[in-house]
This record gives C-alpha cells, structure tokens and sequence, in this order.
C-alpha cells in the first residue's frame, strides 16, 4: 500500500529545500531566481495537499507570476545576470556565527512550539465541513468579506501606498538624466 | 508507509525559513537578499497554513492571504530602491553601499 500523499510531500519538501539552498548558494542572481520558481511551485504543491486549494492556486499567481516576474525584469535591467563572489567575501566568523544564531532561533520555535502546544482551542473549521460550506474559496471568501472586512480594505491602502512610494522612488529626478547622489 | 501529518510541513517550513535568515545574513548582493526575505515570508505562510490545518481553523488562510499582500508590496518597494540605489551608486553590493557613513 503506497501512502501517495506522502511520497508527495516527500517529493515536494526536497524540491522547496534543495531550492532554498540553491538560492542563497548559487553565484548568479539569475540562477537564484529560477530556483526561487521552483521553490514557489514546491510550495503550492504543499499547500494543495494540505488542502488550501486558494493559498495554492494564489501562490502560483502572486509568486510566480508576479514577484518572480519583477525581479527577474529588474536583474535584467540592471544588468546583474554575471556571477558575483559576495559570499565567499563575507568573513567566515561571521557565517558561522550566523549559522549558529540562525540554529538558536530554530530551536527557540521548536522550543515555543511545544510549550503552546494546546493553548489554542480547536475550531470547527474540518475539511468536511468546507466541502459542506460550498469549498475552501467559499469558506474562505465568507471569512474575507464578513469578519475581515476591514483587514481586507487596508490592504487595499497598503498597495496603493507601495505603488505611490515605488514610482516615487524608482522614477529619474528632473529632466538631465541623472540624479546627483 | 508513513503517514502524512501537518507538523511535518511545520518542518518543512522552519527549514525554509532558517535557510532564508542564513542567506539574508550571509549574501550581499540586494537582489538575492530580497529573494531570501521572499523565502522567509513563504516559510511563514507554510507554517500558517499546517497550523490552520491542525487546530482546524480558517483563520491561517487569511493570514497567509495578508501576508501575501505585504511580501508584493515590499518586493515592490524594495526593488524600487535597489534600482534607485543602482542608478546612484552603480553597485548592488550591500557592502559598498555606505554614503551615510562619509
């Protein structure tokens, strides 16, 4: 009896996993995004076998369709498709510091983790009772658009702020070229 | 055969999300650091998600839905200022990037 779910997920994490490590590790910021890819579509596997049918389907829109978007337009605009060598010029005490706090702080979650285990009550929210509801995206947008109603018009300002702040920043000042720094 | 069971997507996403402060602390280039933020962010959201599973909420859905939000507007605006920074300094060496200290 094969347990597919499982050989899923197994198959998935490795994917996201190895593709992390081949973000912070791979010299050219171009092959860091392409992994980033694959680690985003790893992630919206995980999410649908747990699932969050939305969370998964937005993963791949937002993430893979939007953000990775910009930031591959933006290493193509500024040029940085070369391998760069910043990682082997920070210090070695550093990375291993780094790796120990790093440690730490994964320990402190473990740690909190199993302390808080219980403290949050169970809702009623099972898989049964969203099939019964009309679906996750139904579930979900009744919770959106009743109870967080309010979240959900201040994302609304957020994104209108970040699109203001991003113009603002990114555009050339005065009519010459170039911006004095 | 094992099961699968939603703490193991709890570790999963503390892999992750080690992995992305790792490489936020380590890299300098700002690209690959904003990449790595943007994997912090989505280990977080797996961590919601397995944790909605387990105590059978909804809740962790929508939070993930605002955090996606948030990691759109802040790889937005962070870029914004990587190419406003590039444009000034020509470099994106988080290292060379030091105009407030002379």
């Amino acid at each position: 009896m094969i347990d597919y779910p499982f050989l899923a997920f197994v198959a998935f994490s490795t994917i996201a996993i190895l593709g992390s490590l081949m973000v912070i590790f791979k010299k050219n910021p171009v092959a860091s995004a392409f992994a980033l890819v694959a680690v985003f579509f790893a992630f919206a596997g995980l999410y649908a076998l747990m699932s969050a049918h939305l969370v998964a389907a937005l993963q791949i829109l937002v993430y893979t369709g939007a953000i990775m978007v910009l930031f591959v337009f933006v290493i193509m605009l500024l040029n940085q498709d070369r391998p760069v060598e910043d990682f082997k010029s920070s210090s070695g005490t550093f990375k291993v510091i780094s790796g120990v706090a790093v440690s730490f702080l994964v320990f402190l979650f473990v740690k909190v983790a199993f302390l808080a285990r219980g403290i949050v009550p169970a809702g009623d929210w099972t898989v049964e009772k969203m099939e019964e509801q009309g679906g996750n995206v139904k579930s979900i947008a009744n919770a959106l658009f009743s109870d967080h109603i309010l979240q959900f018009e201040l994302t609304s300002f957020l994104l209108l702020g970040a699109i203001v702040a991003t113009i603002a920043i990114a555009k050339r000042k005065g009519s010459s070229g170039r911006t004095a720094p | 055969m094992t099961m699968l069971e939603p703490w193991m997507m709890l570790v999963v996403s503390l892999v992750i999300f080690g992995v992305g402060l790792f490489g936020l602390l380590v890299r300098k280039n700002l690209l690959v650091m904003l990449m790595c933020v943007e994997l912090m962010l989505n280990g977080v959201n797996l961590s919601f998600v397995a944790f909605s599973k387990i105590h059978n909420s909804l809740d962790g859905h929508l939070a993930v839905l605002f955090v996606m939000t948030v990691a759109a507007a802040e790889s937005a605006v962070g870029l914004g200022l990587v190419i406003a920074l590039f444009r000034t300094l020509k470099t994106v060496d988080s290292d060379q990037i030091q105009i407030l200290r002379d």
